[in-house]
């Protein structure tokens, strides 16, 4: 399935208390574009991204994707939630062909086609593993295997990194940076990590903290695939301070 | 769907991966040091109290009939073997049929109240009611109701054993990760395939708790049962006994019935290890 683009129009979710969550949430992701989500701590991040995600009905709103409403569906979206979630009944394998199994598709056929991912997710030779048995990032780069193998049109990360220490978290940056550009994917991805968002994004959308609404765009200039050495460049730095001067001028 | 999207166009560079090392398979000698570090201190306490009862039996100089020593016990015991044998393999029966029918029951119940919040709601409090029953009035009434045969035990040892196993199941089951819900609901997997794939693998410890508490239950249940009225049993056994005064004969038949109890015990564990290899290796992973 090619990537698609994805349309957020002015979505407006209430739970009972005095304050609107999201409060009129619009923004747009091109197709192909890798769009990263951040915003203060509490300030509705994972109720946006469960009514994306069609989990949660929104109270108004619409959620397009390509141009068609997609509202309250799952079925356009690949959601890998903050932990990894890998079964301990399954191997490894078993758990990445989870959603191709709940989709009708046979055994054999997904397990073909998740198995090509293996090497370039950095599993091979794990396949009959135990989730238990694998590293952190690996156990992370499983789900996102998991994740992406269902072909969806777009990808929806939520925060897939903050559980991992810093060194294995910049490995899987590095890596996702990577082998995003080699796969066509749509990728929305909520962090908390203001550094993570710019080394991983093409843009970032900053949210002002309830009641929510999109309060910048900052579109990230640097040059594709991002390599780690860009950490320290000037330009990387300016977007950086650009993102804290808009989440700290909400605060 | 076609398959050149996802398939890379060439192979990105992998971070070495930190795999954490594989637990060396053990040995067979270190698995009996295993085996003896886990009962050791249990036979040893027991060893400990079973001396100082024969101590106390024999400086004081006390009645069998009142209290025989353990060797007394033992040997009685062994002389009438074949009796106590005899009255073993039934109360084994009516444990394996009664326990059997409460987990067949506790399954349909718990599995129904997962899939009904209505049937949760109508059936909670009649299972805490259901423990609250005094079996001590309530099984005399079973034998005058359903006679000296297999049904009044079976509803006995159901009675004990269906609320740990129902309850256990059913926290098993609602105990399911929220965030596991939403990834299977986020594929679009129907209650159906949400239980199958996730609440019913997942509530498999849980039921082996559950299973534990209730195995020990149904066999006391039974002799219980036996012991208010049966034509075979340990329970009748114990009770004909006592009357006769046969001290030694009925502390043999408990014996027999703990070492049973501590069988089929362990006999769980075997069963889980059978069953779900991945529980005790996930949690020694977790540490």
């Amino acid at each position: 399935m090619p990537a698609a683009e994805l349309a957020v129009q002015g979505l407006v979710k209430a739970f009972p208390g005095p304050l609107p969550v999201l409060d009129g949430v619009s923004f747009d992701v091109a197709a192909g574009e890798f769009v990263s989500v951040i915003g203060p701590s509490g300030c509705g991040k994972s109720t946006l991204f469960n009514v994306i995600a069609g989990l949660d009905r929104p109270d108004a709103g619409r959620v397009l994707v390509d141009g068609a409403d997609a509202t309250g569906r799952v079925d356009p979206f690949a959601y890998m939630p903050q932990q990894d979630l890998l079964f301990p009944w399954r191997t490894v394998l078993d758990n990445t062909t989870l959603g191709l199994e709940v989709a009708g598709i046979g055994r054999a056929a997904a397990r073909e086609r998740a198995r090509r991912l293996f090497v370039p997710f950095g599993l091979a030779g794990f396949e009959n593993a135990r989730p238990f048995e694998l590293s952190g990032g690996m156990r992370q780069r499983a789900a996102l295997l998991r994740t992406v193998v269902q072909d969806r049109p777009v990808l929806l990360l939520d925060e897939p990194f903050g559980a991992l220490d810093s060194m294995t978290r910049t490995d899987m940056q590095t890596w996702l940076a990577q082998v995003r550009t080699r796969f066509d994917w749509t990728v929305l991805l909520i962090t908390h990590d203001i550094r993570e968002a710019v080394f991983l994004s093409d843009r970032v959308v900053v949210l002002a903290p309830r009641p929510t609404r999109v309060h910048r765009e900052v579109p990230v200039g640097l040059p594709q695939p991002r390599t780690a050495g860009m950490i320290t460049s000037p330009g990387f730095a300016a977007v950086e301070a650009e993102l804290l001067d808009a989440l700290r001028a909400r605060l | 769907m076609s398959e050149t999207e996802i398939h890379p166009r060439t192979v990105p560079p992998v971070p070495a991966p930190r795999t954490a090392a594989a637990p060396a398979p053990r040995s067979p000698g270190s698995r009996l040091r295993g085996l003896l570090g886990r009962i050791g201190p249990a036979l040893l306490l027991v060893s400990v109290g079973l001396l100082a009862w024969q101590w106390c039996v024999t400086a004081f100089a006390i009645r069998p009939q009142v209290l025989p020593s353990p060797a007394r016990v033992l040997e009685q015991g062994w002389a009438y073997r074949d009796q106590i044998w005899a009255n073993t393999v039934p109360t084994l029966q009516v444990t394996a049929v009664g326990f059997a029918v409460s987990l067949a029951l506790g399954w349909a119940l718990a599995v129904a109240v997962d899939f009904s919040p209505w049937l949760r709601r109508a059936l909670t409090p009649l299972l805490v009611a259901s423990q609250t029953l005094p079996i001590i009035a309530i099984a005399p009434l079973l034998i005058i109701w359903f006679g000296f045969g297999l049904l009044p035990k079976v509803v006995v040892i159901a009675l004990v054993t269906f609320f740990p196993v129902a309850v256990g199941l059913i926290e098993g089951f609602a105990a399911t990760d929220r965030q596991a819900t939403n990834l299977l609901r986020s594929m679009g997997a129907t209650r159906w395939q949400q239980f199958r794939y996730v609440r019913l693998p997942g509530a498999m410890p849980a039921f082996f708790t559950a299973l534990r508490i209730g195995i020990t239950y149904a066999v006391t249940g039974a002799i219980f049962a036996e012991y208010v009225g049966a034509t075979a049993g340990l329970g009748i056994f114990m009770n004909l006994q006592k009357n006769s005064f046969r001290t030694d004969l009925v502390l043999a038949a408990v014996a027999v019935t703990a070492l049973l109890s501590i069988t089929l015990f362990a006999l769980t564990h075997v069963v889980q290890r059978l069953l779900i290899p991945w529980y005790g290796k996930d949690r020694r992973a977790r540490g």
